[in-house]
């Protein structure tokens, strides 16, 4: 059984037992326009809560992604070193970033849910 | 995540498609050249110079001769000619048509720069030469440096830094340096930059490991003073700041500013890309600015050449004067001397914070900025300013109701417009801007300054005929009317007549392929 | 004035669609006590002919490189430049275009930046080169500070053969960024820097010239070697180009760096600028690269073009996350490189090479015979160092009597090191002819 949650930086985050997968939001992937690069943190590396975790690039901006919660990197994608366009093409499935094994599932439950991401992107326009 | 610049250009490639139906066999289309890379040329046997090959010597290589190709094509002379001549007529020029890129400043480049940077007394001599051999070289360096002074009322510069962003490091470097001396510079860790500003003022201040803090603009464009006043503290080493600014407006609170800077304890470092708007009726020194740089490829008319070289002179107030680069040049008894390294600037009694580049600067450019000022001398130097802003002024405000300007005139030298007109017609300010080039312009500065939606920001120069501005006048009036009658295809399939169209920057980032090479035999003939 | 299109008459007209009385009513946004009613105290306009007159009278006063023999080299090289090149890069398609932000209408830029990039890459011996930066010291200092984000450590190590210039360069950037500099004293030729004792755990990488400053030939492979055995990079500065039509490429040796200065190839002694930074480095590194590259990828059509690509990596985006702060480079520098390059080929760029190092051969045998001089260097491509009886500034000083410019007092560039006072660099190209070394010779024994 898997939870979804998201943040104000358009991250999500899904939580199943202590591991937790990171990436970008459709909205996100949008608005970046077409991916063109990845830079994923290594294997072993500790992120707290709000610590960049990966950067992404499209041909017109480069972003930091931010971890939505604290833990130990896990794996990481790396598909999108190939194939970035995995971002694009299904940013909520095959398009994940990293995944932390869990430090505080607390931090997990004060993110927001599916409803009321979608409510504050429709804010946003 | 960070900022995703949901206001930069978007990236897609339009939807142009071949525009003519008849196909050449050459890939040609009249005098639309197509034309192979250099390497595809190599005809081996073939060379573009005569050498002869030296009499027998005992070489002094050791073990490191060069043995394996390099891979250099073999192009006689005139194919050599014909392949960058060729390349040439695939580029815009200010030469041949109005180049209006909003923070550029592409004026007419005088010819007359050209011959005196090419006088073998200038050209050829050796910077590490005997100065003795170089009084002339040194006495054009100093004759700079006056000019400099005088334009802008402050008492010292520094020649060296090879452009604008590197004359803003080394502006950056004098501060730090004065914040060194006064042991500041462990806790004045902080530099204030509006949001407006050029990227390469943040980019700069990180370079030297000082945290960005951004300033808001009002919703006239400035400065928002109080805002900028409450972030003042302690804590700050300086401001960075345009002016006039990236929105073409002059900082009319700019003496508060650098009051309430220097109250605070911090320095005023202004960024003078946009000098040309106010050469010879407003000195920066008057201003209360500490530092400012010069891009010489800009107000003084150093050519472009395709992205530089330019040429990036720092002007120093007198608190910030005596921790300038090496070298520089003194005048004495002797004549004219540099001061090359620390021991003679310690007798000389200054304390340069260090050294910015080899050599001594983009002599071949002060040479040009030389013959430009001279040209102009301080009656026509004013005017320059004036027709800049004269100009300026007159497209914002021939412009105004046909496209949308987010600030009330006047303006400097530059008139910025956003997108509002656009709303609603499906066409996007990067469309607009390439069907400009199907009626045979350079498009204006585009998405930038930021502050400002899908901004365009026009900057005509004061080298162009009214005559120039009516018919470009003319022609945006006549593409806004197009966007707004729905004509989209202009638009979304623009440029249609240039020698590329809009080309796919995806592909170029996703699959990097930054050199030719080889083709691979795809398998070695039986 | 000559410059300025406008007419009295088209700033009247102009000034009422505006709805300005004069153009004072324009700059009212400055503050009133900024603005000058009067000129600046400077000279008045003047017209082509005056200009002409007051600036060559300044460059006469100049003794010019190729009006006498003339042996000055470290880090500026006086070469044959074919007519060719400064013809074309006058054409006003090139010198008055700006930065290729509009690939429609600059392929022709784009185009010879590419060609640029895979010259400078072949040259050194590297994957991949950039679109160029301001200079070969410049280029120094930002392969340092790529160095440190590539290794993610804060120390760089520079030979002690190192130009003094570029040397200063790297401290003065890795000063205010608060890295660390082991700098090593100077070696004199002849003698072997022991440089590979100082790479250490913390060393992101070892700068490192050859032709050294004082022209010898430095093996690299023990030293990249070493320094990849630590972690840390090997970065290798080549002052003088043409040496890679002869010398082994750093590429080859194990270098993750390459920077050099471009100027020998197509560009001027200009007094020290504009000059052309090279830069080159391994495929895995291009994303840390600082500076502009070009691209290749095609149009809508299909056709094939060319493109600045990579950019999130520039200021213009990426603001104080950016691998640099530059923004300028050296397009029109870069264009003479690239035609001069063309123009040689590989037949003639590697004979440029031999013809250059066989004079300086000469040279130096010719040299070698003078009472009281020592050549140093044991291997060297076109610049070597000799130890004169005394002071070497005051020779030169002497030698300027007798209308030869020898070379540089090393103690120009490294003062208060008494262990090179009497050491003179001295370059000889294409350029210099048997009488001019005849003269060299003849002069230096007079004032010996």
């Amino acid at each position: 059984m898997s939870e979804i949650r998201f943040t104000d930086q358009h991250e999500w985050v899904r939580v199943e037992g202590d591991t937790a997968t990171i990436g970008i939001t459709d909205y996100a992937q949008e608005q970046l326009g077409d991916v063109v690069y990845v830079e994923l943190p290594e294997v072993g590396k500790t992120v707290a809560a709000g610590d960049e975790a990966a950067v992404v690039e499209s041909v017109k901006a480069a972003s930091e992604v931010y971890a939505p919660v604290s833990g130990e990197v896990v794996e990481v994608n790396a598909d999108l070193e190939g194939q970035p366009g995995g971002v694009n093409e299904d940013a909520m499935g095959r398009g994940w970033f990293v995944k932390l094994k869990l430090a505080d599932k607390n931090e997990f439950a004060k993110l927001m849910d599916e409803d009321a991401y979608k409510a504050f992107v429709e804010g946003l326009a | 995540m960070s900022a995703m610049n949901n206001q930069g250009r978007p990236t897609g490639t339009g939807s142009a498609t071949s525009s003519s139906a008849i196909q050449t066999y050459t890939g040609n289309r009249g005098l639309r050249l197509e034309e192979p890379l250099i390497f595809e040329l190599d005809n081996p046997g073939a060379c573009g110079v005569d050498l002869d090959e030296p009499e027998d010597f005992t070489p002094r290589l050791g073990t490191l001769e060069r043995k394996a190709r390099i891979g250099l094509p073999g192009v006689s002379e005139p194919d050599v000619m014909r392949h960058f001549v060729r390349l040439s007529r695939k580029n815009y020029s200010i030469d041949a048509g109005l180049y209006p890129l909003g923070s550029c400043t592409m004026k007419h480049n005088p010819r007359l720069n050209e011959k005196m940077a090419r006088l073998a007394g200038f050209g050829d001599v050796h910077p590490l030469q005997p100065q003795k051999t170089v009084q002339g070289a040194l006495e054009l360096m100093d004759t700079l440096a006056h000019w400099l002074k005088e334009l802008t009322g402050m008492p010292a510069v520094a020649l060296s830094p090879k452009a604008g962003a590197h004359g803003e490091l080394c502006g950056m470097m004098a501060i730090r340096a004065a914040l060194v001396a006064r042991s500041e510079a462990g806790t004045r860790t902080r530099i204030l930059v509006p949001e407006s500003a050029h990227g390469t003022n943040p980019a700069t201040a990180a370079l030297l490991n000082y945290k960005v803090d951004a300033i808001p603009a009002t919703a006239e464009g400035r400065v928002d003073l109080a805002a900028f006043k409450a972030k003042l503290g302690p804590d700050v080493a300086a401001i960075m700041l345009t002016n006039p600014n990236t929105c073409g407006l002059f900082e009319r609170d700019i003496i508060d500013i650098a009051d309430a800077v220097h109250a605070a304890g911090a320095y005023f470092y202004c960024d003078g890309a946009n000098f040309n708007a106010i050469v010879g009726r407003v000195r920066p020194g008057d201003l209360g600015i500490d530092a400012m740089h010069i891009n010489l490829h800009k107000t003084f008319s150093t050519p472009h050449g395709g992205g530089g070289p330019g040429a990036g002179p720092v002007v120093l107030s007198a608190a910030l004067a005596p921790f300038a680069p090496l070298p520089y040049v003194v005048h004495g008894a002797d004549g004219y001397s540099l001061v090359e390294t620390k021991g003679e600037a310690k007798a000389d009694g200054t304390a340069p914070f260090g050294r910015m580049v080899a050599f001594h600067g983009q002599m071949g450019m002060f040479v040009r900025a030389m013959a430009y000022m001279m040209s102009h001398g301080s009656d026509g130097l004013r005017q320059v300013a004036e027709d800049a802003v004269l100009n300026a002024n007159y497209v914002l405000a021939s412009l105004k109701d046909d496209l949308s300007a987010p600030f009330e005139g006047p303006c400097m030298h530059e008139a910025l417009f956003d997108d509002r007109f656009l709303k609603g017609t499906g066409v996007e300010t990067l469309d607009f801007a390439k069907a400009m080039i199907d009626e045979g312009y350079h498009p204006m500065t585009m998405y930038f300054p930021l502050v400002v939606h899908g901004a365009l920001l026009i900057e005509p120069t004061e080298t162009e005929s009214k005559k120039t501005l009516d018919q470009f006048i003319g022609t945006l009036k006549h593409l806004a009317k197009a966007a707004k009658g729905n004509d989209k295809a202009l638009f979304t399939g623009a440029p249609h007549f240039a020698p590329r169209h809009r080309l796919d920057e995806t592909l170029a980032a996703r699959n990097p392929v930054l050199r030719w090479a080889p083709a691979v035999p795809k398998q070695a003939a039986e | 004035m000559r410059y300025l299109p406008l007419t009295e008459t088209d700033r009247r007209d102009m000034l009422g669609v505006i709805g300005a009385k004069s153009v004072d009513d324009l700059f009212v946004d400055v503050p009133a006590r900024a603005r000058r009613s009067g000129l600046v105290d400077l000279p008045k306009r003047k017209g082509e002919l005056d200009v002409e007159r007051a600036l060559s009278a300044m460059a006469a006063k100049n003794v010019s490189a190729g009006s006498v023999p003339f042996f000055v080299g470290a880090g500026a090289y006086r070469h044959h430049v074919p007519s060719t090149v400064d013809h074309l890069i006058q054409r006003s398609e090139f010198l008055t275009s700006y930065t290729p932000y509009q690939p429609e209408i600059t392929q022709g830029t784009l185009q010879y930046l590419f060609e640029f990039q895979t010259q400078v890459a072949m040259l050194t011996g590297m994957d991949v080169a950039n679109a160029s930066m301001y200079d070969g010291s410049t280029a120094c200092g930002e392969a340092v500070l790529m160095a440190h984000r590539v290794t993610k450590r804060n120390k760089a190590v520079l030979s002690g053969t190192l130009h003094p210039h570029y040397r200063a360069v790297v401290e003065n950037i890795s000063e205010v960024g608060g890295y660390e500099v082991e700098a090593l004293g100077a070696t004199v030729s002849g003698a072997t820097e022991d440089i590979i004792t100082r790479i250490g755990d913390d060393t992101s990488c070892v700068v490192v010239q050859s032709p050294s400053f004082f022209g010898d030939l430095i093996d690299l492979r023990a030293i990249a070697d070493a320094a990849h055995a630590k972690g840390a990079l090997l970065i290798a500065v080549v002052t003088e180009i043409v040496s890679l039509g002869l010398v082994t490429p750093p590429g080859d040796m194990g270098a993750d760096i390459v920077v050099g200065e471009g100027q020998s190839i197509g560009n001027g002694l200009n007094f020290g600028g504009p000059y052309v930074g090279l830069f080159a480095t391994k495929t895995k590194y291009i994303r840390q690269m600082p500076g502009r590259l070009c691209g290749e990828t095609v149009d809508a059509a299909g056709e094939r073009g060319f493109v600045l690509t990579l950019s999130t990596r520039e200021q213009h985006i990426r603001r104080e996350k950016a691998t640099s702060n530059i923004c300028t480079n050296s397009g029109l520098c870069c264009l003479a490189f690239t035609i001069h390059l063309s123009l040689l080929g590989e037949d003639g760029f590697r004979r440029l090479a031999r013809i250059n190092h066989a004079n300086a051969v000469k040279l130096a045998d010719a040299l070698s015979g003078v009472k009281g001089v020592d050549v140093l260097s044991k291997t060297f491509f076109n610049e070597f160092t000799i130890r004169l009886p005394r002071a070497a500034s005051g020779i030169v000083d002497a030698l300027v009597g007798k209308n030869v410019i020898a070379g540089l007092p090393a103690s120009r560039l490294i003062p208060d090191d008494a262990s090179v006072e009497n050491l003179l660099i001295v370059a000889s190209t294409e350029i210099n002819t048997d009488d001019d070394r005849a003269a060299f010779v003849a002069a230096l024994k007079e004032v010996l």
